[in-house]
């Protein structure tokens, strides 16, 4: 038995600690993000959410032009936070077409009122489906689409200030 | 003073939350079994090992988030439909990834955490073996 091997238990118990105080204090990431980056739009058709507004199916996503996908509700708080940003991107040129996740038509009609309307057209899901097919656990969350329906990128919460050039910047690389 | 104080106290508490959730209804299934005991169990035992996206550490069979229940229903009806529970489990693992599932499954990432008890166990039975089972 040589002297150095009794030393192997306290570098094991060593490595141990110095494994644990690296990773403890990293950031803990609380976002589920989507595995659907990079593959086509699932099939899903929506009813309207007002009457007066197209909605949105995932044909209309193949036209050759990319679009942003925001899925919000009136219910949500940091929905009506984003709203300025979401204007701020429609007036620099993008196509915005909302899911309206388990909302009613009365309420989204207000919600539209007070925080401005930047959707070109506005789908009604009541169950949640397309956050699933799109792998989003969350409301407010943006996905870009490129112009042949694949999902480029999905951004996690509400669009900041300093988001919107990001986006403006993914869509431009999804082809706009 | 005290007294106005104590007013904003009771209004605070008996006040109702401005923003609720959403006011819709739950999806169809999200609260009802299915009529046919045998699929309700299949798709308990499947919704017990689904992980609900809002509250992180809860399957979606024990939490009341909206999107838990939305979640439910969607299990329920693919299940009535005839679906098998490990397809379902797949299709949410495609869009969420193993994340999703609370089932221990060996990947990639996964392997030592199945990998390193039976190392250690090999390596005890050597040391034992090598201590006892040849006594000189």
């Amino acid at each position: 038995m040589t002297r150095w091997r009794l030393w192997i238990p306290l570098l094991l118990f060593a490595g141990f600690i110095g494994l644990a105080a690296y990773l403890l204090p990293q950031p803990k990431d609380d976002f589920v993000h989507s595995r659907m980056i990079g593959k086509a739009m699932p099939f899903f058709q929506l009813p309207q959410a007002l009457p007066d507004k197209p909605t949105v199916t995932s044909a209309i996503f193949a036209d050759g032009k990319p679009r942003l996908l925001n899925i919000f509700a009136s219910w949500c708080v940091p929905c009506a936070a984003e709203a300025p940003q979401l204007q701020q991107l429609r007036q620099a040129g993008a196509t915005i077409v909302g899911v309206d996740i388990r909302d009613r038509s009365e309420d989204l009609t207000r919600f539209l009122a007070q925080n401005g309307d930047p959707y070109q057209a506005i789908g009604a899901d009541d169950v949640s489906r397309v956050q699933f097919l799109l792998g989003s656990s969350g409301v407010p969350e943006t996905f870009v689409i490129d112009g042949h329906g694949v999902i480029t990128y999905q951004h996690i919460g509400d669009i900041r200030a300093d988001d919107v050039p990001m986006l403006l910047a993914k869509l431009r690389e999804a082809g706009a | 003073m005290k007294f106005a104080g104590f007013l904003l106290f009771g209004a605070a508490m008996t006040s109702s939350p401005l923003m609720a959730q959403d006011q819709l209804p739950p999806a169809p299934y999200a609260y009802r079994q299915l009529s046919d005991p045998k699929l309700e169990a299949k798709a308990e035992a499947l919704m017990g090992t689904l992980r609900c996206l809002q509250c992180q550490s809860q399957s979606i069979a024990d939490s009341d988030a909206p999107i838990a229940g939305d979640m439910r229903s969607e299990v329920r009806l693919r299940i009535a439909a005839g679906e098998d529970p490990e397809v379902i489990r797949r299709w949410l693992m495609e869009r969420y990834g193993d994340y999703v599932s609370y089932k221990p499954e060996i990947s990639r990432t996964t392997w030592p955490l199945f990998a390193v008890p039976l190392v250690l166990i090999l390596l005890a039975v050597a040391i034992v073996w090598r201590r006892v089972g040849r006594p000189s």
